[in-house]
């Protein structure tokens, strides 16, 4: 089961994190830190995994961002390192090639996107045609109730005028 | 928000908000607050209670996407509260047949979430049928994310879940041979590998497959996977591993595998080669590989150099695990090659593992010396104490190993730039055996000195305290005594008897005090007598591998049994005047002596009256430490003549009574009642203990002989006068008493050696009679002496293939005897185990194959019996917890059980052949049971 997800900039930035375990405040600065400072310093032509306080963390570098998942360690890496892949593929195919940038000012899309793949530590989808159909069906709900919102108010407004 | 949360900033101010985002009605304002509180929380947050409600609104309600909102939302951060309240509405979900896909395999997730929260949650019974059903489906997204469920249920109950194996089958044939996937879940060409992997992974739950049919649909697939594996397509091939891990009878398949991650540990790409590696250990560890997987030895070896640390580690462990006699050699050699280069995070564990295998595979002792010397040679810093005990510990008990050792350790000393723990090790060793050399060049006494001198310059106080051992010893062997080296010695320890240190002061003060009596020190500083045979600290942590702590207790554990040994020579004092030297004198030990059962062993190697000395350290361990602490500095607190003992660290505990009895003296009247009552109650706690805070004796009992110190203090300002103290014996016990002085002095306290020697085995307890006038009250006080059976014990453990022809070999009483006891107060079997440890009975856990049962075995020592075994059984019955019945072997001695009446039972004397007395044997049950 995967225990968190973090996305971590090449600067150490943290962009994105989901946690599936419990872990306070506390711990979850000190893992992201702690993290951060192992995995940045890894060398490009090294393993994506790492051992970590009986934990294996799967990373993988895309452009300037470190995509990494702490998973048990009877679990399978390259699964995981696959779920990678796939979340970013997704994510690509969402904002069409995908950059740092997007992911900081459409953060809240991207917890949407992770949502729809990973539940509870599992894997929940695998047809990137699905997890697509359904963001879009998502945020086409967003849209239309927008949509009523801004008319409502146009016609509170007009009516008040 | 949400944003400001990322930056780390502190967002509790809009817990609140959030929450009543979730109730709203509308959908991006739900959304955008269940994804809130879903990164913001954890599960144990309080807030989260209160939305249960509208979280189960939303399951049950009919809007499909708030239900698939809410299921998220639970998914992750679903708590055990959660799981009580929404189980049933979840599972209805997910078998339900009008939801959508998409709603299903969210509800499929979430019930896992829920079920790992609380197991409770679903139900066995009806489950299985359910999951077979489920497991039928058509929808990938669906399937993958049962699958997960299922792992989740088949790890934790494999028996249920049997009806679902077949389709677990059809599903990996459905997806590897026949491809009927739909093209979105194509992966790269590989049908849905996430599901294939999950698939096989429930399957490793299983044992094997019994059903022929089943069975052979199943290996064609994995065939079929592990062919399709080419190096470059990577999913899949982790899946093939991961299958033949849980099967396999056939051989040929295991080959493959095997093969095949040869190919994999030899390619360019870092990711595979770990994995390579890593499943390499894993099957090691289910199957019978391991000739197959030696071939690739030397590309294993070649991994241990990788660039990266999770390789290395991934080599190290594969390696580790390979091992076996026949290429100990090589890899441990290797190994320690490595060592030189390694980086240092990696030192300590490979020091570990170098020095596990070499004690586990040693095909000859010298070899493991080099091995190990070797080792401290190259990584002393990461090389832990316990590895050099171990080394000591080893060499000491094989005789002809030291000469070679000394030998060795010697060759060492001469290397320009030497860590400080070999400096310790060879001193050591030195110390010892350096005689055994001294017809060699270069290894006379003098030369010897000379060089180890030449680094006490350089060390740490530990290692100087050790060093100052080593001249100490080198100057007894050197026989006759060299005039010359004598006063170099005696140079140094005056130099430091000034010393900061404590520990090195004492030593040095001591050395030299014991070197100017001469002779005496040769019964001192004697060969360290033999360490008993016991399991490796090493090995024992060598079976637990996985947890690096466990493994440290473990260490630490054999190091203070080590350490207590090694400390003995060095610890040893001359007997005070009085005593002669088969009674060492009141024990006046270093106070830095940490560790409680060297006064013990010194003990018995002076008195000499003890060939093989196998006493495990006391439980409490700075028995010693304390027992000089509290006295010497404030004096015993009572101001009656009550024994005070060497209050260990219930030091407390015992100043409270001894308050009332402060009180009591001025009085004046009844002194004596009140330290009875105490007196009582710490009787029976020393009974269980050497070193309780009973009323004050430390008996030292080594075998059949038993030594206690009786201290009595006087606190008040005047004398106590006409102090009489009488002992009366029972039969079975020969006491002698030194001399007791006629007046304790105000505010003083004196010392009272006690003799006790053990005739045989008796129940019956000494009492003490004790009285003193002061001023002209005339005080007698009778107590009983802590003298008692169990005191005469010593715990030996015995092997399963020793106990059980011991045990057979007894037939019926009087050697065998049986007893059901009932009406006993019921107890759970770990403080049963635990009150034996105290009696002195060592508990072997796992002898008996009925976890109810518990067997213990000890050594009864008497002085018409010697050493006798004992062989305890106790077997309980669950369903009655107040029935016992007690087996008991060779040997009277009945245990212990509360209010478990004694068995006495005479026994053939195991070790010497003696037939024992049927004397009636002590009780300590009953003892006990007053006591509990």
């Amino acid at each position: 089961m995967i225990n968190f997800v973090l996305l971590i900039s090449r600067q150490g930035k943290v962009r994105l994190t989901k946690w599936y375990s419990p872990y306070s405040q506390k711990e979850r600065t000190k893992v992201l830190r702690e993290l951060s400072g192992v995995i940045l310093t890894r060398g490009p032509k090294l393993c994506n995994f790492v051992e970590w306080r009986g934990y294996k963390v799967v990373y993988r570098r895309y452009a300037s961002l470190y995509f990494c998942m702490c998973i048990d360690p009877e679990d399978n890496e390259l699964e995981v390192l696959e779920i990678i892949h796939h979340f970013v593929e997704i994510l690509d195919r969402y904002f069409g090639s995908v950059c740092e940038l997007d992911l900081i000012f459409n953060f809240h899309k991207a917890y949407y996107v992770l949502d729809e793949i990973l539940i509870a530590g599992e894997l929940q989808e695998s047809s990137k045609k699905t997890v697509a159909r359904l963001i879009a069906s998502q945020d086409s709900l967003v849209e239309t109730a927008k949509e009523q919102a801004s008319s409502i108010s146009n016609m509170i407004a007009q009516a008040t005028k | 928000m949400l944003y400001i949360y990322m930056l780390c900033y502190d967002v509790d101010f809009g817990h609140m908000e959030a929450i009543s985002l979730i109730s709203a009605p509308k959908y991006p304002e739900k959304q955008v607050g269940y994804i809130v509180t879903s990164s913001l929380l954890n599960e144990n947050h309080d807030f989260l209670r209160m939305v249960i409600n509208t979280v189960r609104n939303d399951i049950i309600g009919r809007n499909e996407t708030f239900q698939c909102l809410a299921l998220t939302r639970v998914g992750n951060i679903g708590g055990r509260e959660f799981a009580e309240s929404l189980a049933p509405d979840v599972q209805r979900l997910l078998i339900s047949s009008s939801c959508r896909p998409l709603v299903r395999k969210k509800a499929g997730l979430c019930l896992l979430r829920l079920y790992r929260k609380n197991v409770d949650v679903v139900n066995i019974d009806g489950w299985s049928d359910r999951m077979a059903q489920l497991l039928d489906e058509r929808d990938l997204g669906v399937l993958t994310s049962v699958m997960s469920l299922f792992i989740a249920l088949v790890s934790n109950n494999t028996e249920a879940y049997w009806n679902c194996l077949p389709k677990c089958v059809k599903i990996l044939e459905r997806l590897a041979r026949n491809q009927d996937v739909p093209q979105e879940y194509t992966y790269y060409g590989i049908p849905s590998p996430w599901l294939q992997v999950k698939t096989v992974r429930a399957l490793q739950y299983f044992p094997t497959i019994e059903d022929p049919n089943t069975r052979r649909s199943l290996f064609e697939v994995l065939q079929r996977i592990l062919m399709g594996t080419d190096v470059v397509k990577y999913v899949n091939k982790n899946n093939a591993s991961h299958a033949v891990m849980h099967l396999d009878p056939e051989k040929e398949m295991m080959s493959q595998c095997v093969a095949l991650l040869g190919k994999f540990i030899s390619v360019r790409e870092p990711n595979i080669r770990y994995l390579g590696l890593e499943n390499m250990t894993r099957m090691l560890l289910v199957a019978d590989v391991q000739d197959i997987i030696k071939r690739h030895q030397a590309q294993i070896i070649t991994s241990l150099k990788d660039p990266d640390i999770s390789i290395r580690r991934r080599a190290l462990d594969l390696l580790y695990a390979m091992c076996d006699i026949t290429n100990a050699k090589d890899i441990a050699e290797e190994l320690l090659q490595y060592l030189s280069t390694a980086d240092f995070a990696m030192r300590e564990e490979l020091a570990l593992k170098a020095a596990i295998l070499a004690e586990k595979f040693a095909p000859d002792l010298s070899w493991y010396v080099d091995v190990n010397l070797q080792l401290i040679d190259k990584a002393g810093d990461f090389v832990s104490d316990d590895i050099w005990y171990r080394v000591v510990q080893f060499v000491t008990n094989n005789e002809d190993l030291q000469p070679y050792a000394a030998g060795k350790a010697r060759d060492y000393l001469d290397k320009l730039a030497l860590h400080e723990t070999m400096v310790k090790v060879s001193a050591y060793i030195l110390g010892e055996y350096s005689h055994l050399l001294a017809r060699r060049p270069g290894c006379s006494p003098k030369e010897i000195f000379a060089i180890i001198n030449d680094k006490l310059s350089t060390v740490s106080p530990p290692t100087i305290a050790i060093l100052l051992s080593t001249y100490a010893e080198i100057l007894m062997h050197t026989q006759p005594p060299d005039p010359e080296l004598q006063e170099q010695v005696w140079a140094i320890f005056r130099k430091y008897e000034s010393y900061i240190d404590v520990e090195i002061q004492q030593r040095a003060v001591e050395y030299f005090a014991l070197s100017r009596k001469g002779a005496a020190l040769v019964d001192i500083s004697a060969e360290m007598p033999k360490f008993p045979e016991r399991q490796s600290a090493l090995l024992k942590k060598a079976e637990d591998t996985e947890v690096d702590s466990a493994e440290q207790s473990a260490i630490k554990l054999g190091s203070q049994q080590q350490m207590s040994n090694a400390l003995v020579v060095t610890d040893q004092h001359p007997p005070s005047a009085s005593v002669p030297v088969s009674q060492p004198g009141p024990v006046k030990v270093p106070s830095q002596n940490l560790e409680g059962s060297s006064p013990d062993q010194g003990m018995a190697k002076v008195n000499g009256t003890v060939d093989k000395i196998d006493t495990q350290p006391v439980p409490s361990a700075d028995l010693l430490g304390d027992l000089l602490g509290p006295l010497a500095i404030e004096g015993p607190p009572g101001t009656t003549p009550s024994e005070e003992q060497n209050p260990i660290s219930g030091y407390e505990a015992s100043s409270n009574s001894t308050d009332a009895l402060a009180l009591s003296t001025i009085t004046e009247e009844s002194d004596s009642v009140q330290p009875i009552g105490n007196v009582a109650d710490r009787f029976h706690a020393l009974c269980l203990k050497d070193s309780g805070v009973p009323y004050e004796e430390d008996p030292y009992i080594q075998s059949h002989h038993g030594r206690l110190v009786l201290f009595m203090g006087n606190k008040n300002t005047s004398p106590f006068v006409s102090v009489r103290a009488l002992i009366l014996p029972p039969a079975h016990l020969k006491m002698e008493l030194s001399m007791v002085p006629e007046t304790i002095p105000p505010r003083a306290q004196v010392q009272w050696p006690l003799e006790v020697v053990n005739l045989r085995a008796s129940r019956d307890v000494a009492v003490l009679d004790f009285s003193y006038k002061f001023g002209t009250i005339a005080v007698n006080i009778k107590l009983r002496l802590p003298a008692v059976l169990n005191k005469f014990l010593q715990p030996i453990s015995v092997s399963a293939e020793e106990f059980f022809p011991q045990w057979k070999s007894l037939s019926g009483p009087p050697l065998k005897l049986q007893e059901v006891v009932r009406g006993v107060k019921p107890m759970p079997i770990p403080e049963l185990a635990n009150l034996f440890t105290n009696l002195q009975l060592a508990v072997t856990p796992g002898l008996d194959t009925n976890p109810n049962n518990l067997v213990a075995s000890t050594t009864f020592f008497s002085d018409s019996t010697k050493a006798m075994l004992c062989l305890i059984r106790i077997e309980t019955d669950p369903s009655d917890r107040t029935q016992l019945r007690l087996k008991e072997l060779i040997k009277e001695y009945m245990i212990s059980v509360p209010t478990a009446s004694p068995v006495p039972t005479p026994s053939p004397a195991q070790l010497q052949r003696q037939p024992p007395p049927v004397g009636d044997p002590n009780d300590p049950g009953a003892m006990l049971a007053g006591l509990l």
